[in-house]
C-alpha cells in the first residue's frame, strides 16, 4: 500500500522535491511559503539523498544561486510568496534568457507591495506573461490540492529539463497552508555528475580535453543573433502550446453555464457548481491546471455550447483576459473576484453567477 | 457522509490540533480530509479557527461559510460563527467565560465544561481532547480506534506517553457534554 500522510501544501512540495532527485533549494523564508524551507532544514535531506538545502542572504541571492546550479546541469529550485517573487524576477528572466531549467514555486497572497499575508492569485499576469524583462515564458502549472502540490514539482523538473525552461508552479495562501491527504510516491535518484553531463550536452560540468567549451549566457550584443535566439524561444513556446495545454473539466458535458477558475479558486467553484447542480442550475467547471499554455482551445470549444461563463479568481480579473481571448466575442465572458487576502465562498461564486450570467 | 465542522477560539487553547488529530482520525479509516486554519498574524490569546472536513467523496472546497458542527470556544467565536451553522447543524460549545449564550431555535446546541474538567483534574493541555470527546459523543464520525492512531500519527514521537491520557480525556467529554437545546 501507498504511504499516505496528512501534509500541508508547503511541506508536500518539500518532501516531494526530496523525493524527486531535486539537487538544491535554495530559498529565503516568507509567510505564507516558509514551510518550505522549515520543511526542508528539519528534513535534512542532505543526509537522505545528498540533496543541499541553503538559506540565501536575500530572494535575489536565492534565485541567483538557482541559476549557477541549473547552469551545472542541476534540477534546482526556489520559493517564496508575491513580494519576494518579485525581487526575483531578474534572476528568472536571466534563467529564462539563458535557457535553463529549475522550479520556482509562488505561493501568492495578497498585494500589491508587501500586502497582506492571506492568501490571493493576484500574481496570474506576473507569472503567465513573463514577468521579468524581456519576451519570455514560464510554464506555468496551478494546483488545486496538497497531492497535486507533491505531484507537480516531479512534473515541473521533468518539463523543464524538457524544454530547458524555467517552470512556476503558481499555488496561494490556502493550497500552501491546507492539510490534505497525500499519497506519497517513490523516491527518485540524483543524478550522477556522469549522467548529467551525458543527459544535458549543455551543462557546464567542466571543460573536457578535445570537447568544446559550454557557454551559458543570457547575453548577445550582435542583435541579428539576438533575434534568432527570440525566434528560437518562441518556436519552443508554440511547442509548449501545441503539447502541454493540462486542464481539468467537471460537468462540461451537459453545461449551459460554465465556470472558469485555476487553483484553489476552483475548489471553491466546485462546491459553488454543486450548490448550483442541486437547484437545477447545468453548471460545468473548466479547470485551467497549466496557465500557461493556456486551455484556449477547450474554451473556444466550449464557447459555442455554453450561454456564459464567469471566471472567479481572487485578483481583480486577470485570466478572464485570456478566457475572453479565447471564446473570441463567441459568448459573453464575466469575472468575479476577491482581492486583498479575500477569500470568496462557494454561496458568493453561485450567487455571482446567478446575478452576473444566469440572470444578466 | 460528509462532515462540514468549524473548531474556533483562542490562539493556545488546541484548536489547530484538535482539528489535525481529528483530521488524522479520519485519514486512518480511509476518508478524504481538509484540514484549513485561519493563518496570519495570530498569538496567543488572540483568535484562532480552522475548518475541517471528513467525507466518503472527493473533497471540493476547503473553505466554507455554512457547516454542520460548530464547535466554539470563547465569546468572540460564539458571535462570529453561531449563525454560519446550517439549519438542523450542531453547535457545541465550551460555556466557559461566554456571558451571550447561544439564541439559535433552528439547530441543536449542546455544551461542555471543559475548561472546568481540565483545570480541575489538573490537565489543563488535555482540554481540547476533552472538546473533541464530546463532538465525537454527538457525532461519532471517528471511531476511537482510529482516534488513538490519529493522535499517534498527529503527536510527536517524544509525547508518545501522554495518548493514554488524551485518550482518557476523549472519553470524559463524551461523558460530559450535556444538552442545552435541542430539536426534535
Amino acid at each position: 500500500m501507498k504511504e499516505l500522510r496528512l501534509m500541508k501544501g508547503n511541506e508536500a512540495i518539500a518532501e516531494a522535491a526530496i523525493r524527486a532527485g531535486a539537487d538544491a533549494y535554495f530559498g529565503y523564508p516568507i509567510t505564507p511559503q516558509s514551510e518550505v524551507i522549515e520543511y526542508l532544514m528539519a528534513e535534512k535531506p542532505h543526509e537522505r539523498t545528498g540533496m543541499v538545502v541553503l538559506q540565501a542572504e536575500s530572494e535575489v541571492a536565492a534565485i541567483n544561486m538557482v541559476y549557477g546550479a541549473a547552469a551545472c546541469g542541476k534540477r534546482a529550485m526556489t520559493s517564496s510568496s508575491s513580494p519576494g517573487i518579485s525581487l526575483k524576477q531578474e534572476g528568472i528572466s536571466y534563467i529564462a534568457g539563458a535557457e535553463l531549467p529549475c522550479l520556482i514555486l509562488n505561493v501568492v497572497r495578497g498585494g500589491p507591495g508587501l500586502g497582506t499575508i492571506q492568501p490571493s492569485q493576484s500574481d496570474y499576469f506576473q507569472a503567465t506573461k513573463g514577468g521579468g524583462h524581456g519576451d519570455y515564458r514560464l510554464i506555468v502549472l496551478a494546483p488545486a490540492s496538497v497531492q497535486e502540490m507533491y505531484d507537480f514539482v516531479k512534473l515541473s523538473f521533468d518539463l523543464a529539463f524538457k524544454y530547458r525552461n524555467p517552470v512556476m508552479i503558481l499555488s496561494d495562501g490556502v493550497i500552501g497552508q491546507m492539510m490534505e491527504k497525500v499519497e506519497i510516491g517513490e523516491q527518485y535518484p540524483r543524478l550522477t555528475n556522469e549522467q548529467i553531463d551525458e543527459l544535458y550536452p549543455w551543462a557546464t560540468t567542466g571543460k573536457k580535453p578535445g570537447k568544446d567549451r559550454r557557454i551559458i549566457t543570457s547575453l548577445e550584443l550582435d542583435p541579428g543573433r539576438q533575434e534568432q535566439h527570440n525566434l528560437k524561444l518562441q518556436a519552443k513556446y508554440k511547442k509548449m502550446q501545441e503539447e502541454e495545454v493540462r486542464y481539468e473539466a467537471l460537468n462540461c458535458e451537459d453545461a449551459e453555464y460554465l465556470l472558469v477558475a485555476f487553483g484553489s479558486s476552483a475548489r471553491i467553484c466546485q462546491k459553488a457548481m454543486d450548490l448550483g447542480r442541486a437547484k437545477g442550475l447545468k453548471i460545468g467547471l473548466l479547470r485551467p491546471i497549466t496557465l500557461f499554455p493556456f486551455p484556449s482551445k477547450i474554451l473556444h470549444e466550449l464557447a459555442t455550447k455554453v450561454k456564459g461563463m464567469l471566471t472567479v479568481e481572487m485578483n481583480a480579473g486577470q485570466m478572464v483576459e485570456d478566457v475572453r481571448l479565447a471564446v473570441c466575442g463567441k459568448v459573453k465572458v464575466e469575472h468575479y473576484g476577491r482581492f486583498g487576502g479575500m477569500i470568496p465562498s462557494p454561496a458568493e461564486v453561485l450567487h455571482a453567477l446567478e446575478t452576473k450570467i444566469i440572470g444578466g | 457522509m460528509t462532515e462540514e465542522i468549524i473548531i474556533a477560539g483562542f490562539g493556545g487553547q488546541g484548536v489547530l490540533s484538535m482539528g489535525k488529530i481529528l483530521a488524522y482520525g479520519g485519514l486512518m479509516q480511509g476518508q478524504e480530509v481538509s484540514w484549513m486554519p485561519s493563518y496570519g498574524p495570530e498569538m496567543r490569546g488572540g483568535t484562532a479557527n480552522v475548518t475541517v472536513i471528513l467525507s466518503d467523496e472527493r473533497i471540493s472546497s476547503p473553505i466554507l461559510s455554512q457547516f454542520d458542527t460548530a464547535i466554539i470556544l470563547n465569546q468572540q467565536s460564539l458571535d462570529k460563527f453561531e449563525k454560519s451553522v446550517k439549519p438542523g447543524g450542531l453547535l457545541l460549545y465550551d460555556p466557559n467565560g461566554i456571558t451571550r449564550h447561544p439564541v439559535r431555535t433552528d439547530i441543536h446546541i449542546y455544551r461542555v465544561e471543559a475548561a472546568a474538567e481540565a483545570a480541575r483534574s489538573g490537565m489543563a493541555k488535555t482540554f481540547n481532547m476533552i472538546v473533541l470527546g464530546a463532538f465525537l459523543k454527538l457525532k461519532p464520525i471517528v471511531k476511537m480506534e482510529n482516534m488513538e492512531k490519529g493522535l499517534a500519527k498527529s503527536l510527536p514521537m517524544r509525547h508518545h506517553k501522554l495518548i493514554p491520557a488524551n485518550m482518557d480525556a476523549i472519553r470524559k467529554g463524551m461523558e460530559l457534554v450535556e444538552a442545552v437545546s435541542v430539536l426534535v
